[in-house]
């Protein structure tokens, strides 16, 4: 039982000093948890503390891939901008 | 209710200042003016005078603005949130000491994320002691979001830290829910308006916590139109009630390319003038800042420019430093400065033009006017208006010269698409110098010329080299003189 960073991760560190079996470390191209140390933070917290920080949707998954903060749970920011957004500013 | 700084000892006249310093500088009491006097962000004055850095130690943060993507690192971006490397600890007291030593003018050396200080405490309270005695004669500040804000008031105090900037969008539960999706509070992500009562909560506590223990606190806003623009009123009034020294109100930085929720959503930030309107607004007898420029995490040298690229962990690592030869270096170059200031203050108080607001003619005489002005530093006109990246805008009127804000110029951007097109750059910087009559440099050439007074905004480089604020009155005296500044009602040139 073991929760993954992947890609889409931007290494702002907000996890790693929360995690309660430092099982998490920085690396590149993304930070990474140590599956062998992960507890998912049952019996320790609530909630798993990467994922209670993490300000990137769909980037910590648990072992079946399934997001934790999955799109449109943290920010409002729709995954798939809608039509007319990208009209309007053009870029 | 408290005075603005209730220890404060100092009042009345002592050493010639007695609140007449020029500028933002009025409504400080003297012992604030003292502590703030050689500090870029804070004064005014010393902004043309002195450089700060900020490292970017503390990349965690423990809340989500709305305005805010933590994903993003251009190097042509500047605004706060984005550095190009994150240092350890180690990394960025050697940055600092390396700085210091190239820069003399460097008096501040700050941590302001690119996260939260406060998000990454040992990160960031370990660079305050190390610097505390590796070189003393800096001052140290911190900027947060004030959610670990009362926690921390006892390290803060212990490490020295005599600056804390917290950023205050709202009082108001329900115009937070607008402005902060989540935070993380107790081992928990808190989403709504709950957790925008805990923030509240804890950035007004740790104001007062702050104050208390005499730390100066300036209290930043994101001015948000349709969101916040008027509520920061009140937020106004109510961080000063609490002893803050200083309200900066900034401008939202909104852009669809920045992938912030803001930009993505169309929400848009404030024209200058909109900005100008709710500082004069909020001012009140408070002193506001008016030329913050809204530093990127890493930013490294005067106000207005960013020397990081010269600082590199890279090339850092590879510099030698005398520490106490670079500290004598700073200080005596500090008292130089410092009795130069001295000097001007004591000029411009004999000079007699403050005085005159306290006699306010009975019918005044020549509207208002907004001057551009493109400096790089000492408080002099000497840029080419093609080089400034930004101009500082003051209004000259019978009571004097009075600093308003700066304006960014559109700069030609290091190729990315979305940094914009090079032909509209100059009608941009056209455009941000709206509401503005007149603009001072050291040159400019023809076709910018032809432009600028196409868009009824009078280019002058006649008083290159010369004090801002002296040219400016002679310049709004000439105005006067030639009949261009009729009693009728301002004229408002440009939407």
């Amino acid at each position: 039982m073991a929760l993954e960073i992947i890609e889409g991760c931007v290494n702002c560190w907000a996890c790693l000093p929360l995690c309660p079996n430092e099982a998490i470390r920085e690396a590149r191209p993304h930070f990474e948890i140590d599956p062998l140390r992960c507890s998912e933070c049952v019996e320790a917290y609530a909630e798993p503390q990467c994922a209670a920080i993490c300000p990137v949707e769909g980037v910590i998954v648990d072992e079946l891939g399934m997001p934790l903060n999955p799109p449109g749970s943290l920010t409002g920011i729709p995954s798939v901008p809608p039509p007319q957004a990208s009209l309007q500013e053009g870029h | 209710m408290p005075t603005p700084f209730p220890t404060s000892t100092a009042s009345g006249c002592s050493s010639g200042r007695c609140g007449s310093s020029a500028g933002q500088m009025a409504g400080l009491t003297d012992d604030v003016a003292r502590r703030v006097q050689d500090h870029p962000c804070y004064s005014e004055e010393a902004h043309h005078h002195y450089a700060r850095m900020h490292v970017a130690v503390a990349p965690a943060c423990n809340i989500q603005c709305n305005y805010c993507n933590r994903k993003y690192d251009c190097s042509n971006e500047s605004r706060p949130g984005v550095v190009s490397e994150v240092l350890t600890p180690v990394q960025a007291v050697k940055k600092t000491l390396a700085v210091a030593a190239a820069i003399p003018q460097m008096s501040v050396l700050g941590i302001a994320g690119p996260g939260d200080a406060l998000a990454n405490p040992e990160r960031t309270f370990a660079v305050f002691r190390e610097l505390q005695k590796r070189a003393p004669d800096l001052k140290l500040c911190l900027s947060t979001n004030g959610l670990m804000l009362p926690e921390y008031v006892e390290q803060i105090v212990a490490a020295k830290v005599d600056h804390v900037t917290i950023t205050i969008n709202c009082i108001d539960p329900e115009v937070g829910t607008r402005i902060y999706p989540w935070i993380f509070w107790n081992h928990r992500r808190i989403h709504g308006r709950e957790a925008a009562e805990i923030l509240i909560a804890q950035q007004q506590k740790g104001l007062e916590m702050l104050v208390a223990r005499r730390v100066l606190v300036k209290v930043n806003s994101v001015m948000i139109p349709g969101i916040n623009d008027q509520h920061l009123k009140e937020v106004s009034r109510v961080v000063r009630a609490k002893g803050a020294f200083l309200h900066n109100v900034m401008p939202l930085i909104s852009d669809a390319a920045h992938g912030t929720y803001f930009g993505l959503s169309g929400q848009r930030g404030p024209t200058p003038e909109e900005l100008q309107t709710l500082q004069d607004d909020c001012a009140g007898d408070m002193a506001m800042m008016r030329h913050c420029r809204q530093c990127r995490a890493d930013a490294v040298g005067m106000l207005g420019e960013d020397r990081g690229a010269e600082f590199s962990i890279a090339k850092v690592e590879a510099m030698e430093i005398d520490e106490e030869a670079a500290m004598a270096k700073r200080l005596a170059l500090r008292e130089a400065i410092n009795a130069e200031l001295e000097v001007k203050r004591a000029t411009r108080h004999s000079a007699g033009s403050q005085v005159v607001t306290l006699h306010r003619p009975v019918k005044p005489v020549g509207r208002a006017v907004l001057m551009a002005v493109a400096s790089q530093g000492g408080g002099l006109i000497n840029q080419h208006f093609g080089h400034a990246r930004e101009f500082l805008v003051y209004e000259a009127s019978a009571s004097g010269v009075q600093f308003k804000g700066t304006r960014r110029a559109a700069q030609y951007c290091g190729g990315e698409a979305d940094c914009g097109e090079a032909e509209d750059v100059l009608q941009r910087t056209i455009a941000a110098l709206a509401g503005c009559e007149v603009v001072l440099c050291s040159r400019i050439g023809f076709e910018p010329w032809g432009s600028l007074e196409a868009a009824g905004i009078q280019p002058n480089g006649e008083h290159a080299l010369e004090p801002i604020e002296e040219a400016i009155e002679k310049v709004w005296a000439e105005m006067l003189k030639s009949g261009r500044l009729g009693d009728t009602q301002m004229s408002q040139r440009r939407a």
